[in-house]
């Protein structure tokens, strides 16, 4: 018998924390294979978002990382990966494109498998798992996609996914019977049961419901968003940045020029998120009323600056005057740094009507 | 489908005693952390990266103020082995602590 024949199998897979990838591992670790769950920070989380507005409201314990959680209960190493900057450049223009929102699922499974095999073969591991079940997902999930997926990624024959083995051909693992074929399962298609039923097996009492509500790039509002940004990328050659996408996550937009845009607080969490990325943009709200911060990105001419003000005062509290005066700032561009502002107006004017805000609005 | 049921609270449990745990308060870290105005998971990156150049046995501190990070650490600890020590509050921020495995 070879030597890798007679140690335990190493696996290393995708846990996003939700039940499918949490039960792939905890199949695999219940036949004595080594697990180790790898979960990536890729910047368009909703969760990670949710704790960053910081309501004060959310409860602290649907902010948790699922997957860290999931790893502790199961006693599973789960190890955190930031990739945003990278995913963020794939998200801009994916090879096999985009579901119905800024979703470049295929792409996204490639990216983070081929990551996985990378720590696979650093840490001497034999094969790479996900939970990723035959038919649930129709863009991501068909026998197709898995197929090709497998091949783009160099992992074929190292790609196990616990939950539809059966269904699937054997791995190199599964085939020289490493891997325990007969105690793989042979789910398939969109119905949750199985998964539920084996949940309870497992005494897994938490866990986040399936819905792909969860990745900000699913949803069709913030794909909007995202393709006007990376429409103005492509259009002037500069470089989108990440604050920039990040920033896509709250507020209503309103594109002012080509490479100028106005992005108003919708309540106070949205403003105080908006205000810690003042630095180095133009800062607006209302002097004499409560009302929205608004961030002007860009170089704005004094015409948007006019508009992004009336803008600013169709939100506040004084909507309904005739005029309203909007102290318009521009502070040093060090984060964290609140220094004098470097230029500093008040501007009168009146609220904008809604044809305004319908012509120039990005997104709902 | 039909399983016997699997032993699987022990974590859960474990999870359920780490969150509670206080740091005594004269207990000082071997490194110091600084990650408060970011968010998890970047709190465990930070943490994770520092721990790898730290010795076993030392404690690496985390200053933080997201208050999620009291649910994340000892869950990422007891992932992956390292000793979870418990927290301090200090106003609107946490310090927490960690020996490395």
């Amino acid at each position: 018998m070879s030597d890798s024949a007679r140690r335990p199998v190493k696996a290393v897979g995708l846990m996003s924390g939700g039940l499918d990838s949490t039960l792939a591992a905890r199949l695999l670790k219940e036949q004595g294979v080594e697990v180790i769950g790898l979960h990536f920070n890729t910047g368009f989380c909703t969760v990670d978002h949710r704790r960053a507005i910081g309501r004060k409201d959310e409860d602290p314990r649907r902010l948790r990382n699922p997957a860290l959680q999931a790893g502790a209960e199961a006693q599973v190493e789960v190890r955190v990966l930031d990739v945003a900057d990278e995913y963020i450049e794939m998200v801009k223009h994916p090879k096999h494109g985009y579901g119905a929102a800024a979703n470049p699922c295929i792409d996204c499974r490639i990216f983070m498998l081929n990551k996985a095999r990378d720590v696979m073969k650093e840490v001497g591991a034999d094969v790479v798992f996900t939970g990723e079940v035959l038919g649930q997902r129709p863009m991501s999930q068909h026998r197709n996609a898995l197929d090709m997926i497998e091949k783009e990624t160099g992992l074929k024959g190292r790609l196990v996914r616990p939950l539809s083995a059966r269904h699937l051909p054997p791995t190199l693992a599964e085939a020289d019977g490493r891997i325990d074929r007969q105690r793989l399962l042979g789910i398939k298609g969109r119905s949750r049961k199985d998964q539920e039923r084996l949940a309870e097996d497992f005494a897994i009492e938490e866990y986040p419901q399936p819905s792909g509500g969860c990745c900000f790039l699913a949803d069709r509002n913030f794909g909007r968003k995202f393709h006007d940004l990376v429409r103005e990328e492509d259009a002037t050659g500069r470089k989108v940045t990440r604050e920039e996408i990040m920033l896509l996550k709250v507020g209503r937009h309103f594109r002012l020029a080509g490479t100028v845009k106005a992005i108003v607080g919708r309540d106070e969490a949205e403003n105080g998120f908006l205000d810690r990325f003042s630095p180095g943009r133009w800062r607006l709200h209302a002097a004499d009323h409560l009302g929205p911060v608004t961030l002007v990105q860009g170089e704005p001419e004094q015409g948007h600056l006019e508009t992004a003000a009336a803008v600013t005062a169709r939100y506040c509290d004084g909507r309904t005057e005739p005029a309203v005066r909007v102290l318009v700032e521009r502070r040093p561009a060090a984060l964290g740094a609140p220094g004098e502002p470097e230029a500093s107006l008040v501007l009168t004017v009146p609220p904008a009507g809604e044809d305004l805000l319908a012509s120039l609005r990005v997104g709902a | 489908m039909s399983r016997a049921r699997v032993a699987g609270r022990g974590g859960s449990e474990e999870l359920r005693r780490l969150e509670a745990l206080q740091a005594p308060a004269d207990l000082r870290g071997d490194r110091l952390i600084d990650a408060v105005g970011t968010y998890c998971p970047v709190p465990i990156t930070r943490t994770a990266e520092a721990l790898r150049r730290m010795a076993a046995g030392q404690v690496a501190e985390l200053l933080a103020d997201d208050r999620v990070v009291l649910l994340d650490m000892p869950a990422w600890c007891l992932s992956t082995g390292h000793e979870y020590l418990g927290f301090r509050q200090e106003g609107g921020e946490w310090r927490l602590f960690v020996r490395k495995k």
